[in-house]
């Protein structure tokens, strides 16, 4: 199944969220899912900014990779989708 | 804060605008000065960060239009119920200051030395921002790169930087197609990217082009599908999404 919404935008997106996350540039990193194992990268994810925080979908089978939830200053940061991510 | 940036962390810093430059009756260019700017890649984008008296904030990307080595230089879309574009494309004048972070971005970037492959850069609308910036990189090195441009727009009064994409290098070849209005005369084409048209006007996929698409979701969804049918790998194409606008 692919993700097909035209409010999806994809990881460039947030290059700059994802550097304040990591500390360093993101979106040529490599991104592994952890339910299909498709890798690529994170530029290439599917990213939605208005959902409840920023939701990043795997391109291939749409499962959550990552969620942020900003709250008072702080980046509240779920990773459980990727089962790796290489800078 | 302004004054502060350390180097490979992403900090807001304060821009001050030089210049500003309607390019059509809904984008506006932008020249910024920030001191200790470190300079930026062909390709990559800004965050812009406007404050309301109110406290309130809204953050938006915007991507580069000059190249490395260049005034930093933004082009911006107004859209009609956007909370930052109105802004920047009306209200915003030579010396008001904003905030910016950045350069973003190391994944959609040209750094110009990929000699040995062709660019294909197919743009929608305002996703021809960041070409220019690829294409007077290209310039600035010399470089011989032979490079196809695709460009989508609604009409000919929605060209961005056409006076400049009219007097493209040698070795730089660029089509227009128009899907909305199209002026009497109008020899070029019209219509949406679509297969057939990426067939007539893009590299053969065995001259292993390296291809930038950038533009509105389904732009870029349309575009690339359409490429990989066409034979190009996947792992060639680079794209870029925005959202927010309405179809090219």
């Amino acid at each position: 199944m692919t993700v097909v919404d035209d409010n999806a935008l994809d990881g460039n997106a947030i290059g700059g969220l994802l550097h304040e996350v990591f500390g360093t540039e993101m979106t040529a990193a490599v991104a592994v899912c952890r339910s299909c194992g498709a890798s690529g990268p994170m530029a290439e994810t599917v990213v939605f900014l208005r959902a409840p925080g920023t939701v990043v979908r795997c391109r291939a089978c749409s499962s959550i990779l990552m969620v942020v939830v900003k709250h008072h200053q702080l980046n509240c940061v779920d990773l459980y989708g990727l089962a790796a991510l290489e800078p | 804060m302004a004054g502060t940036a350390v180097r490979g962390r992403l900090t807001w810093q304060v821009a001050t605008v030089d210049a500003v430059c309607d390019e059509t009756p809904s984008v506006r260019t932008i020249v910024l000065s920030v001191p200790g700017w470190a300079g930026h890649a062909a390709g990559q984008h800004l965050d812009v960060q406007v404050t309301a008296e109110d406290g309130y904030s809204a953050q938006r990307s915007y991507s580069i239009a000059s190249a490395p080595g260049e005034p930093l230089t933004i082009t911006v879309e107004r859209l009609e119920d956007g909370e930052v574009s109105p802004y920047l494309t009306d209200e915003l004048r030579a010396r008001d200051e904003i905030e910016i972070r950045g350069p973003i971005g190391g994944y959609f970037v040209w750094a110009g030395d990929d000699a040995a492959t062709p660019l294909l850069l197919v743009a929608g609308g305002s996703g021809v921002v960041p070409f220019r910036s690829i294409l007077r990189h290209r310039h600035n090195l010399g470089s011989k790169v032979p490079i196809r441009v695709l460009y989508s727009a609604r009409s000919l009064p929605d060209v961005i930087y056409r006076a400049e994409l009219d007097h493209a290098d040698e070795g730089v070849t660029v089509t227009y197609t128009l899907t909305r209005q199209q002026p009497p005369g109008w020899t070029g084409h019209a219509g949406r990217v679509d297969r057939h048209l990426l067939a007539e006007v893009a590299w053969p996929a065995d001259t292993d082009p390296l291809t930038f698409v950038c533009g509105p979701t389904p732009f870029v969804e349309a575009v690339a599908s359409s490429l990989v049918d066409l034979g190009y790998p996947g792992g060639r194409i680079r794209t870029e999404r925005y959202g927010g606008t309405e179809e090219p």
